[in-house]
């Protein structure tokens, strides 16, 4: 009997649509309007990578040890260096990253003895060529400079 | 009557479902023989997404090979970590501290919760029922979250290292947790009232691709649609690892088998995991998140399974070493996989519509069926 007026009155119906009517308030919505609003990432975000530079004197950090590029997984990193003849020590002279083959693991941070690699809270890796995807040591030292929209 | 007959006889119709099709949840082609709406057979095609992840494997290192793991289920990136850390960290004889252990609980069970959430969203979208896709979205971005903050990335997160984890827990992680164990379990329950007992939902799934639990286990079907049809086999419980056997928990099953009893046992079983995650998080031991394993891992010549309980069923990874610092040979079991295998076993004689809600209770996800 309860079952047969259940079926009448469409009580399952009416109790979803319950449920679906309790979302309704404006507060609720969860959906972010991104360009115009900033996601906030977190602070350990694995995204664009990063070759710090002392700021006292801006050398960089890097040692050129080469650590990170074998670390690597997809060998995507190539540290170009040369031995400094007054020091003994390796000058860092060239620093590719290719980030069109990055899976963002993590590995050459995690590998780096200085901390000079690190990989930065920047999302924003889009561009207009696949070379653009490869970053030289400038880009990496300076970041990313994503297009900027009005809105 | 002759056996060529008239056009109206050859009733027979071969029709191709996917890879396009959006409720194969991926790339997956099936080749349906239909005779009207009935099923006559299927057959599938696999490979569309075939990345040669075993044969990668054979060119890294044991380290770098742990990120690749991660895209096969890529809706379960953390079980899949786990399992293969669990393997290689047999093969080295070395065990994750307790504190790493706990971490690693909780992480994996999120991941459960949030695969599940994937399933029952896409899922229910196929029959028809769009509401549930917003509401298991919304839920599933509190695990993400959790994730991001923990080690940097939502999906594919390689959040463990072999011999335990490489990031400590960030400041909240435990408040973190408990509030989405606090606000999860009442929205298990809006989830149910949308759909447990809604008429459409029951009477198109009841009945729907049953598989028997002797065709489960014919078939090797693991994980909820093996505990759907009466098996009480939880890897969990059954091979305890990374400390399962310090939680207090149940095994949901059903005996039926059909796609309404997976349904409730997944259900069921992010409830269950919402209870493992209080215990973990209630008592987290401290100390070192890293055992003491050598810098390049060298395993020793030798070889090593192990299964963990993934959300979707049993997944292996067996790992052969010649003692050097790249595996020799990679194997994995891939649930869904094996899973799918009996996807012809529940099609057959059922109507193309249901074949929809079989793949989808299925819960494949074709990274890891074509890895």
């Amino acid at each position: 009997m309860m079952g047969l007026l259940r079926k009448i009155f469409l009580a399952d119906l009416f109790q979803g649509l319950r449920v679906t009517f309790r979302t309704q308030n404006p507060k609720n919505i969860v959906t972010e309007q991104y360009p115009a609003e900033r996601p906030k990432v977190a602070e350990r975000y694995r995204g664009a990578p990063r070759l710090n530079i002392n700021p006292e004197n801006g050398q960089t950090l890097c040692i050129a040890c080469d650590l990170c590029a074998l670390a690597c997984p997809e060998t995507l990193i190539v540290v170009g260096w040369e031995r400094n003849p007054e020091t003994k020590r390796k000058d860092l002279v060239t620093f590719t990253y290719d980030t069109s083959r990055c899976m963002f693991c993590g590995l050459c941070e995690d590998a780096c003895p200085v901390d000079a690699l690190e990989l930065t809270q920047d999302f924003e890796l889009a561009s207009y060529s696949r070379e653009g995807a490869i970053f030289d040591r400038q880009t990496l030292e300076e970041g990313i400079k994503p297009t900027k929209y009005r809105f | 009557m002759t056996m060529a007959g008239t056009f109206l006889d050859s009733t027979e119709l071969v029709l191709n479902m996917g890879p396009q099709h959006p409720s194969t949840h991926g790339v997956l082609r099936v080749i349906l023989k239909l005779d009207g709406e009935r099923v006559l057979g299927t057959e599938c095609v696999i490979g569309y997404l075939h990345r040669g992840v075993e044969k990668i494997a054979e060119n890294r290192t044991y380290a770098m090979f742990a990120p690749y793991v991660d895209r096969m289920d890529y809706v379960a990136a953390v079980s899949n970590g786990l399992g293969y850390c669990l393997a290689v960290e047999k093969l080295l004889n070395a065990e994750a501290t307790p504190r790493a252990q706990a971490v690693r609980v909780i992480l994996t069970e999120l991941n459960r919760i949030g695969s599940h959430l994937l399933w029952l969203g896409t899922h229910a979208l196929d029959i028809g029922a769009i509401t549930p896709l917003f509401y298991c979205m919304r839920e599933r971005e509190y695990t993400l979250n959790i994730f991001e903050k923990y080690c940097g990335a939502r999906l594919t997160t390689h959040a463990f290292r072999i011999g335990g984890l490489q990031y400590e827990t960030y400041d909240g992680f435990e408040k973190d947790v408990l509030e989405f164990c606090d606000m999860f379990l009442p929205k298990v329950d809006e989830y149910e009232e949308l759909l447990t007992g809604n008429r459409i939902w029951i009477e198109r799934l009841t009945n729907v691709g049953i598989l028997n639990a002797a065709d489960c286990k014919d078939y090797g079907v693991t994980g909820p649609m093996l505990r759907a049809a009466g098996v009480k086999w939880d890897i969990r419980k059954a091979l305890p690892y990374s400390g399962y056997e310090k939680y207090d928990f149940e095994i949901p099953t059903r005996e039926n088998g059909d796609t309404y009893d997976r349904y409730i046992v997944r259900m069921q079983e992010m409830r269950q995991s919402v209870r493992i995650l209080r215990q973990a998080v209630a008592d987290i031991p401290a100390g070192p998140i890293m055992a003491k394993v050598p810098k390049v891992i060298k395993p020793p010549v030798g070889e090593a399974y192990v299964s963990i309980e993934a959300p979707k069923g049993e997944l292996g990874y067996y790992i052969v070493s010649d003692g050097s610092t790249q595996p020799w040979r990679v194997r994995v079991r891939p649930p869904s996989f094996v899973n799918l295998q009996a996807l012809d076993k529940m099609a057959r004689g059922a109507l193309v519509a249901d074949v929809v809600a079989i793949i989808g209770t299925t819960d494949i996800v074709l990274g890891e069926v074509d890895r």
